[in-house]
């Protein structure tokens, strides 16, 4: 793989994450033990684990949102050091991560307002990226009077406008329900191949992670490893019925499921005692 | 239909009590309550004229004063007290003690300071009423959602756009409540700063006609300060609305779902 791509968008090396003890009687939480992984310009990535398996706190490392222990992360060769000018953050609490007091359209734009862009561009670049989710015709609404998956279609819409190298996506699509979750699935591919851009999907869901990457990392239970690193290769057309019924689909499934399920009883202190 | 049930809801209870109060004045005449006529009469010739220049207008010129500067450096401070967390921890008892000294109680003590004049009794009402503002300023900054700031910081908004456009709006409601309580203990002090070695405005006035036994002028005068209450309350209201227009609709949908 490195052979093909010799360097990497994205470069996570040895990253460790130790949360303090609150408070003198507690204990502090490894989250994370040890986690090595590049990302070559332009894939797909899913990262799936067991719950708790520190996802969101890898995520949030990446993300320059959360300092790391210890261990090395770099974005195109430079390190993280705060949040990346050339990253997009789609968070999984869309009711959240979108302001209740600002309108859709408003939402879309204000980092670009904030970077200093000037309003014909940014109106321009809304209205496109708006278009590209489907909801050309809702940037006067407020975004609570969308429903979810429309919600969750804003935050995408905002990360499309602000055309980033990189694209997170933290469980994106956890809190929407699964007619909708395909549909947006669908439009995460093609954003991806429309934009070009490189995209980390973090989620729970085996199938998700499967019918979306071109490559699965499988995360360990706590203190987290790096447990599989799957190469999908299914055709690059996917589609929600034939793929799913992919002999190979379901063989791909099949070898992460069991992953998954080894990953629950696995950990950091387990790999290092099998190596030892 | 709704138009008149609501207007019917609004009249009824202060009519029947005028009413009542109309019927025991003439069943039982008193010297100390005029009727309601009376009481009209005197308050339109006892306010509208010199004294509306002389009295009610510097009272609310000062109310106006006192009110836009609790909330001006009220929600500054909160704002500063509610970013940084050393501050907070500094300042925390020294607001505590400060909020319990009942702000009547300085006004001998301003009178010495700054002398009886309008910045002095500007100064009290400031002191009185910008705590509400100030405390719940600090909560809301403090209660700013995680996810928001998150958002706010991976997408490079800076210091100024993150208050801008993330802490002040997402403090608006709780800074919002502040301000409502913070109107009416303004109302109080206005009255009460100007109770003592004044020669004018609304306090000094009333407190005037009760020692001249001028009844009727009084109530007059209280009528007026409820007026003044109503017409803040009804203000403040429809201010509260416009601002917080996002706000009342994303709780009606809460609660809808």
């Amino acid at each position: 793989m490195s052979l093909e791509n010799p360097t990497p968008v994205l470069l996570v090396d040895g990253l460790r994450k130790i949360y303090p003890a609150p408070t003198p009687q507690a204990e502090a939480v490894e989250a994370i033990r040890n986690l090595t992984f590049s990302i070559p310009q332009g894939q797909l990535v899913c990262i799936v684990g067991p719950s708790g398996a520190g996802k969101t706190t890898l995520l949030k490392c990446i993300a320059g949102l959360l300092p790391p222990t210890s261990g090395t992360l770099e974005l195109e060769g430079k390190p993280i050091t705060g949040p990346p000018r050339t990253m997009a953050v789609v968070f999984q609490e869309y009711g959240r991560s979108l302001y209740p007091w600002m309108s859709v359209q408003a939402n879309v734009e204000l980092p670009l307002k904030t970077a200093g862009m000037g309003k014909a561009e940014r109106r321009q670049r809304t209205a496109e990226a708006l278009d590209a989710v489907g909801l050309g015709d809702a940037g006067d609404k407020y975004p609570w009077q969308l429903s979810g998956g429309m919600q969750q279609r804003v935050a995408i819409a905002r990360a499309v406008a602000y055309r980033p190298q990189i694209l997170l996506m933290d469980e994106p699509f956890a809190a929407v329900d699964a007619q909708t979750r395909a549909d947006l699935e669908d439009l995460v591919r093609k954003i991806w191949k429309e934009l070009g851009v490189t995209v980390l999907f973090v989620t729970h869901d085996i199938d998700e992670s499967v019918y979306l990457g071109q490559r699965v990392i499988v995360l360990s239970n706590r203190p987290t490893v790096v447990q599989d690193d799957v190469a999908i290769d299914l055709l690059d057309e996917r589609d929600q019925l034939t793929t799913r019924s992919d002999p190979r689909f379901v063989e791909l499934r099949h070898h992460i499921y069991g992953e998954i399920q080894r990953a629950k009883g696995n950990t950091g202190d387990a790999e290092q005692a099998k190596t030892a | 239909m709704r138009f008149f049930k609501s207007v019917f809801f609004l009249l009824a209870l202060p009519v029947v009590l005028i009413a009542l109060w109309w019927l025991s004045a003439i069943v039982n005449p008193s010297f100390f309550v005029p009727t309601p006529g009376e009481l009209i009469t005197t308050f339109f010739t006892t306010w509208f004229g010199e004294r509306f220049t002389d009295d009610v207008l510097p009272s609310l010129g000062r109310l106006a004063l006192g009110i836009i500067g609790s909330v001006v450096v009220g929600i500054v401070l909160g704002l500063l007290i509610g970013s940084f967390r050393t501050l907070r921890q500094l300042l925390e008892p020294l607001l505590e003690f400060f909020r319990a000294i009942p702000p009547p109680v300085l006004l001998p003590l301003l009178m010495i300071i700054i002398g009886v004049n309008w910045r002095m009794q500007v100064f009290v009402i400031i002191f009185g009423s910008l705590w509400p503002v100030l405390l719940n300023t600090v909560e809301g900054v403090r209660a700013t959602d995680e996810v928001q700031r998150d958002t706010a910081r991976s997408y490079g908004l800076g210091r100024a756009a993150r208050l801008r456009y993330l802490i002040l709006p997402a403090a608006a409601p709780q800074i919002l409540a502040g301000i409502r309580q913070c109107l009416s203990i303004a109302l109080i002090l206005m009255v009460i700063s100007e109770l003592w070695y004044t020669s004018s405005g609304l306090g000094f006035t009333i407190v005037k006609f009760q020692r001249d036994f001028a009844i009727p002028e009084m109530w007059s005068g209280i009528l007026v300060l409820g007026l003044i209450g109503l017409l803040l309350a009804v203000l403040f209201r429809y201010i509260e609305r416009y601002l917080l227009r996002w706000y009342h609709g994303l709780r009606e949908v809460q609660r809808e779902s």
